[in-house]
């Protein structure tokens, strides 16, 4: 009888991650094959549940490898992307990372996406002290207290004080300010944090929370569930969920009829243009969390460019169409470790965490410091309203005008209109 | 109405819908696992297989969702074939069928995962027929045709299924295939070709659930892996390879996912189900409709 050693398993893993690994390729073969790069390596979810964004990411990623390696690379050299898919499983990252840092020996490491592939990969990257640039984690480093821990994204540290503060603002701006509050989020980390925000800003702002509950993320059918909340009778209403979730969620809203005066919250998936083409109608007047929106207010420089770019190229590497999420960040964060570099002129880890801890920032998504943690010093979470959304017509996503900010003030493009539902 | 009464009803008619789900998710299962005792474990895989084809042949040619999965269901019989070709070969025809045989199913699954990332992208997709967002108000009552139609759909096909296994002689060769293959091969029937056609049926029938799933939610690659628990689950409640039994435990693990939801939250669904299929199993260990060894 034939029998598969340990032995051969072992074998078969490898031959199965280094089929699954990659240099820059795909759109830019050439760039893979120059001397002496400067060698970053990282994981990312190319399949799985997170591949939407992941490979979102690695797009973005290969546009900035390629406008580097085309102006000379960084102190003379050019740069290559080092990857593996971690396939969304926490379990692969670790083994990735000692492979990048012990094996590949690449000179930098960034993170795979996101919080709960960024952990697993902390404890490795800390033993070699080793400077880490991580993209959308969510508190992260708060247990780990790792100095030399970077994070590109706008939670900020005190995610308990200030995730929700804009969410709450806009319910306070409602002509009969809102009084009572429902909560319901998946059991994962970053949805708990949004949970424990909302719950926190809501009792110190005296709103009634009528409905806090969570669900498991392998919940099917969501419509018991919103009627419950129906049943609640809110005024607004905080839900903080994760892509396959806010679709069912927002379908079983639609089915109900459910037009609380503010519907949203924290919702990962109206980002996406996949679902606003499917959605269309259903997400008007929703108000969620966001990361950028192409309002006046946020039309930094480089973004427009950077979008163009992106949007000819995610046709063919079946990434988000749009690209109004995860890509401006992940460009923005390699522009981090470019001037990190370009000030320091060396590889070092030491001084690249010291310069990142001392400088400030000037990216596609605006300038920013880090704070002592390394998340950014000032948080900057959008709270969006889409409106006047009559079809799924992907377009006028790309223009000023259908994802209006209601929150932050200094951002703000437009007013709050109420209630939750199809337009007109 | 009392708005308890009203929440407690929605939740029982609500869970009967999603129950149509799971009984076409678990139908194919009930005939690879319940019949042959082939561990499938790539059958939601299968099935997830099954809506992403109905998404790419039924956006290119107009088609109702659930159409586009009944009539691509013949080609995925054929892929059921195949599938057991391979599997009869190098495992179950050298007695390997057990440990090695779920490794390989193991691997069916993970290169249909990968191989929809790579063909379709990782992304949601999704093929929203007009009915889906239609729901009819009976009284209090909602019903969705989101939900409705694959439920009826479902009904149907497990309907004919349940037909085509007592009244043909096919199908009777099927059941008994299940019980003892060697005395199906004294009456000149080849258990082989039997056990491949009741393949091909189970994966003709991840089709089906395919284009039910579609219209249900939208579809990533990855989504099979939130139903493997619940179509063993309800295999294993219903009694193996009994399909009455399969209908009725995947209505019954709807409706107390529901209601569970409607009243205690849904972080208990999972809890309060699995828990009730450890409740049956212990007070009836061959299932709700399967017969005592």
């Amino acid at each position: 009888m034939n029998t598969i050693t340990r032995r051969d398993l072992g074998r078969l893993s490898l031959a199965a991650a280094v089929a699954g690994a990659g240099v820059t390729a795909g759109v830019f073969p050439a760039v893979a094959q120059s001397a002496n790069p400067i060698r970053i390596g990282f994981a990312m979810a190319l399949s799985g549940g997170l591949a939407g964004n992941g490979r979102a990411t690695l797009l973005a990623y290969q546009i900035w490898a390629a406008e580097v390696n085309a102006r000379g690379g960084i102190l003379g050299r050019p740069v290559q992307l080092v990857f593996y898919d971690d396939q969304t499983t926490p379990g692969l990252v670790p083994g990735i990372y000692t492979k990048l840092l012990d094996v590949d020996r690449v000179d930098i490491v960034t993170s795979p996406y996101a919080t709960a592939m960024i952990a697993p990969a902390m404890p490795v990257v800390m033993q070699r002290n080793v400077t880490f640039l991580t993209i959308f984690g969510a508190g992260v480093n708060e247990a780990f207290k790792y100095d030399r821990h970077f994070n590109m994204n706008v939670v900020g540290d005190n995610m308990k004080e200030t995730y929700a503060k804009g969410f709450l603002d806009i319910a306070a701006r409602l002509p009969t300010p809102a009084r009572s509050i429902a909560i319901l989020a998946v059991d994962n980390e970053f949805a708990q944090k949004a949970a424990e925000s909302t719950r926190f800003l809501s009792r110190q702002r005296g709103l009634r929370i009528v409905y806090d509950r969570s669900y498991p993320p392998s919940t099917v059918d969501f419509t018991p569930t919103i009627r419950a909340v129906q049943a609640a009778r809110p005024d607004v209403v905080f839900i903080a969920s994760y892509p396959p979730d806010s679709s069912g969620i927002l379908r079983a809203a639609s089915e109900l009829r459910f037009t609380p005066q503010i519907f949203g919250g924290g919702m990962v998936g109206p980002q996406l243009a996949a679902f606003q083409a499917q959605f269309g109608p259903i997400l008007n007047n929703l108000v969620n969390w966001d990361v950028y929106s192409p309002e006046p207010t946020m039309n930094f420089p480089g973004v427009a460019a950077f979008q163009e770019k992106y949007r000819e190229l995610a046709v063919k590497e079946q990434t988000d169409l749009l690209g109004n999420y995860i890509p401006p960040y992940a460009y923005g964060q390699m522009q981090v470790l470019e001037q990190t570099l370009t000030r320091i002129g060396k590889i070092d880890q030491t001084a690249m965490a010291a310069d990142m801890h001392a400088s400030e920032f000037d990216t596609i998504v605006g300038k920013f410091r880090f704070s002592a943690s390394g998340e950014w010093a000032e948080p900057r979470n959008l709270y969006v309203q889409f409106q006047s959304i009559r079809d799924g017509d992907l377009e006028k996503y790309k223009r000023p005008g259908a994802k209006v900010i209601l929150a932050p003030e200094n951002l703000k493009s437009g007013e709050l209109r109420a209630p939750y539902g199809p337009a007109a | 109405m009392d708005p308890d009464l009203v929440l407690l009803l929605n939740g029982i008619v609500s869970g009967l819908l999603l129950g149509g789900l799971y009984a076409a998710a678990a139908s194919g299962l009930a005939v690879s696992f319940g019949m042959l005792d082939i561990v499938n474990i790539a059958h939601p895989a299968l099935m997830v297989m099954g809506a992403f084809t109905v998404v790419l042949i039924g956006t290119t040619l107009g088609l109702d969702p659930l159409l586009v999965a009944v009539l691509q269901a013949p080609l995925f019989y054929l892929l059921g074939i195949a599938i057991y070709g391979v599997y009869h070969h190098f495992f179950e025809r050298r007695g390997e069928e057990a440990l090695q045989g779920l490794a390989f199913f193991f691997g069916v699954m993970f290169i249909i995962e990968v191989g929809l990332v790579m063909g379709f992208g990782p992304e949601q997709r999704f093929l929203d027929p007009p009915y889906a967002f239609t729901t009819l108000r009976l009284g209090e009552i909602d019903l969705p045709l989101r939900m409705l139609a694959p439920a009826l759909l479902a009904l149907a096909a497990l309907g004919l299924l349940y037909l085509y296994l007592r009244r043909s002689f096919t199908g009777l060769a099927i059941a008994a295939v299940a019980q003892d293959a060697e005395a199906l091969r004294l009456m000149a029937v080849d258990p082989v070709r039997i056990k491949r056609l009741a393949f091909g049926i189970s994966v003709a029938l991840a089709s089906i659930a395919g284009g039910a799933l579609v219209v249900v939610q939208p579809v990533e690659p990855s989504s099979g892996q939130i139903f493997i628990g619940r179509v063993f689950a309800i295999c294993i409640m219903g009694g193996m390879a009994s399909l009455p039994g399969c209908l009725i435990a995947a209505l019954l693990f709807g409706v107390v996912e529901n209601v569970t939801a409607t009243f205690y939250g849904p972080s208990w669904s999972p809890a309060v189900a699995f828990g009730w299929l450890l409740l049956v199993l212990a007070f009836r260990p061959q299932g709700l409709f399967g017969k005592a060894a």
